[in-house]
């Protein structure tokens, strides 16, 4: 009846997972009595787990991304924490529990934060960037969004439900077969990737397909700013390597349900294909991760600047550059497999060559800020960090794109402090920075700067202090994933190392104030104008919340930087042409589709990890279901009157023109 | 509204759809009811070359592998026109852009893939004759 599953797999020998599992459920149930309590159910079901806006579903995949991204921290903590504790000794996590812990650290950072958090800026900037009212497929959008909160509901159930995966974030072939990982761990894995999965592939059509298609009247494409640029470059990115993932894992998924062999020891199998084609995605995963981060930074450096961005065309020729030679590259994650010279030499030239384009958008960064009229606002903070962080783990990579560099640095600790080098700077603050950039156009108020730059400046200084001493004992001989140490030369490294956690634990801990205090004092950090920071595209130009049709009319657009140009001629006089007649505006109809199939997908996946089998027919049924409840569906949109559409943006524009008066006022 | 203006409203609303949808095709040789029916005929002709070619003596045996790779490029091409309405017409950029992005990568990853593979024995220690015998 309920296949693998007994009380055998909830974990009551062991203190640590159970009492983690115990806090966070207790938690959750907290806070859904508090929804309860206060009657919030119909407000979030309306306005927010049914809607279709690609800005609420932006921010839920924030939200998603917050909560992931404390999660995959507290799992660094626990490893930094362990390896100090385990100099000659066992430390606190006993060997099976470590590696768990190591593979859903990089597991739910890449997929589940990393990942929502840049779909979600995505999500909510590339339609108001564009000047349009939506996404190509609002419905779908949902769909995706909902998918990957499956993904990441599963990854945690495995924290209390079973154990997670012991195999490092991809799960190594053979070691991920069922001969080595007979638990349930794997298949958490495999089931929660896989849906995630789905819901990645459908959002990255979606977006390209909207940036491709449904730009505002007169954007030609070298009108795009660049973050759609950069995000059209990721979205193709992931229809073109997602893929690749999928095929890849359901290969796995073969061997361990079926007993196929196509990455086994025996049988003809060959695990050597299965890190060749896992790294196939994982190499352009890197990028679809950094582009967006990229046209972030290039969205605040050229704003806070004051000036144009530097080089836009090179900008985006270097785009899809990296774009294409993404996928030239993979094998310099596997040059100590055992290919010969030559293979290893091509693909290493191919690695070095690829970071020429970032070497371009580097320098068009440092040309932006050059003899501009620079701001240092948090986001500008967050930039400037990237920029100077980012060229020493770029040039640390540069260095293991050599293979006989990497031959001696493999697996080493020198690795880990790479790629966390790149990804944290590349990543996690272009995170921070386009988050605080974008919260006042989500929620009409700023975030408090003091707070802001506390966060920042703390977890800069952790995350120095953390990975400068990993790549030292990197180069020491540390491999990475130890649980325990023997090593006296290893231990002061180790020590700077944990201290630089405490100090993130501090950078955490402002994040959360200042969401805090900013919400507490939302009023003097209103921003009515709808352009906090003078900023240049297009979504500065519509009101601080913007409506839910974004815009009341659709703009017309001339040059890549429209709403500078509009103010730029509003300064010389030129008032903008008094408005034509207000049209009717066409909207998508809010659905459960997404809520629902995700709902049964959950089903799906928590059915087949435990071999559940009539679970998951119920889940496939229900999942079928419910798309052919949507297929059928009578309307799919609906019609704002005119007159409406007018009132609510003559109400936006009346709150920017009090501000501007009040402001004349003052002046 | 006068005729021109008229064929405009039309050229405008031809953009907005999605090609392959039935109004935007079925003046063309590959559009409409009859541009599938063409097609279809077209893969049924290929399928049935290809099953001669293999099965009788009509062509030259060593040639045989080469007429296959020709009538399968054939048969995409068939698929690519008819079925997916790929066009060389400037509504029709952005398919074809795809199109070759897409063969672009599939080449790349299979190409790159059985290079690795093909190489990976390469720093191997070399094997007595007997454990060569044991290899699959």
């Amino acid at each position: 009846m309920l296949g693998k599953l007994d009380w055998s797999a909830i974990p009551f020998d062991q203190p640590i997972p159970l009492g983690a599992a115990l806090i966070v459920f207790l938690a959750a149930v907290a806070v859904l009595i508090w929804v309860t309590v206060k009657g919030y159910w119909p407000y979030l079901w309306h306005e927010w787990i049914t809607s279709v806006d690609h800005k609420r579903i932006g921010v839920m995949y924030i939200v998603l991304a917050a909560l992931m991204l404390f999660r995959g921290f507290v799992d660094a903590v626990m490893m930094r924490t362990q390896q100090v504790l385990a100099i000659h000794g066992p430390g606190y996590l006993p060997p099976e529990h470590y590696d768990q812990v190591f593979s859903a650290h990089g597991t739910i950072m890449i997929f589940f934060a990393a990942m929502p958090f840049v779909i979600g800026l995505m999500n909510f900037a590339v339609p108001l960037q564009l000047g349009i009212r939506d996404v190509a497929f609002p419905t779908l959008n949902s769909v995706s969004f909902w998918l990957t909160a499956t993904g990441a509901l599963l990854v945690n159930i495995s924290l209390v439900v079973g154990e997670f995966a012991r195999t490092g974030w991809l799960p190594y072939a053979p070691l991920s077969e069922t001969t080595y990982s007979p638990g349930v761990g794997v298949d958490y894995y495999l089931w929660s990737i896989q849906i995630s999965g789905v819901g990645t592939l459908l959002t990255g059509v979606n977006l390209a397909t909207t940036i491709l298609k449904m730009r505002a009247p007169g954007m030609g494409y070298l009108h795009m700013p660049m973050f759609c640029w950069t995000s059209l470059a990721s979205n193709l990115l992931i229809v073109a390597a997602f893929p690749i993932l999928t095929a890849t894992l359901a290969m796995l998924t073969l061997d361990r349900y079926l007993g196929f062999h196509f990455f086994t020891n025996e049988a003809g199998g060959n695990q050597m294909m299965f890190m060749n084609l896992i790294w196939a995605w994982g190499h352009p995963e890197v990028y679809i991760l950094v582009l967006p981060a990229f046209g972030i930074y290039s969205e605040i450096f050229s704003t806070f600047s004051s000036k144009p961005l530097f080089g836009y065309r090179s900008m985006v020729a270097a785009t899809l550059f990296i774009c294409i030679v993404s996928f030239m590259v993979w094998l310099h994650h596997f040059f100590t497999m055992g290919a010969g010279a030559d293979v290893n030499a091509a693909f290493g030239i191919a690695t070095s060559v690829i970071a020429v384009g970032t070497g371009v958008k580097i320098y068009n960064w440092l040309f932006t800020m050059y003899g501009g009229r620079v701001r240092f606002d948090t986001p500008m903070l967050w930039s400037l960090a990237f920029v100077t962080t980012f060229i020493i783990g770029g040039m640390t990579g540069v260095l293991l794109a050599v293979p006989p560099a990497d031959f001696m640095l493999h697996n080493s600790l020198f690795l880990v402090a790479h790629f966390h080098n790149v990804i944290i700077s590349g990543v996690l603050f272009a995170g921070f920075a386009g988050f605080t950039y974008w919260f006042p156009k989500a929620f009409g108020f700023r975030l408090h700067e003091g707070w802001g730059k506390a966060a920042f400046w703390f977890t800069l200084a952790g995350y120095v202090l953390v990975f400068v001493p990993l790549y030292i004992v990197g180069l020491l001989g540390m491999t990475r994933r130890l649980q325990h140490i023997d090593m006296d030369l290893w231990t002061p490294w180790l020590i700077v190392a944990a201290i630089g956690i405490a100090v993130m634990i501090v950078g955490a801990a402002c994040q959360v104030a200042q969401l805090i205090v900013s919400i507490r004092h939302r009023d003097e950090l209103r921003d009515e104008t709808g352009d906090p920071w003078d900023g240049r595209t297009l979504e500065w130009s519509t009101s601080s919340p913007p409506p839910f049709f974004n815009y009341a009319r659709l703009p017309y657009v001339e040059n890549e930087e429209p709403y500078w140009t509009l103010k730029q001629r509003a300064l010389d006089g030129q008032a903008p042409a008094e408005d034509e007649a207000y049209e009717p505006v066409e909207m998508p109809r809010n659905s459960p589709t997404g809520f629902v199939a995700a709902f049964f997908a959950t089903l799906i996946g928590f059915a087949l990890i435990w071999h559940i089998w009539w679970l998951a027919i119920v889940g496939f049924l229900g999942a079928y279901a419910t798309f052919v409840v949507f297929a059928w569906r009578e309307h799919g949109d609906y019609e704002i009157p005119a007159d409406e559409v007018e009132r609510i943006d003559r109400d936006g524009k009346a709150a920017q023109l009090a501000w501007i008066s009040r402001r004349e006022r003052v002046a | 509204m006068s005729d021109i203006e008229s064929r405009i409203e039309e050229d405008l609303d031809r953009r907005d759809t999605a090609p392959g949808e039935e109004s935007t095709t079925e003046h063309e040789l590959a559009g409409g009811l009859s541009g599938y029916l063409l097609g279809f005929s077209l893969a049924i002709l290929l399928t049935i070359a290809s099953f001669l070619a293999a099965q009788t003596n009509l062509i030259y045996q060593p040639a045989v592998i080469s007429a296959l790779v020709v009538l399968a490029i054939a048969q995409m091409g068939v698929h690519l026109v008819f079925f997916l309405h790929i066009t060389t017409g400037p509504d029709n950029t952005n398919n074809v852009l795809a199109l070759a992005f897409g063969v672009l990568i599939v080449a790349l990853v299979v190409i790159g893939s059985v290079w690795i593979m093909a190489h990976l024995n390469l720093n191997m220690a070399p094997m007595s004759a007997h454990q060569a015998e044991m290899m699959p």
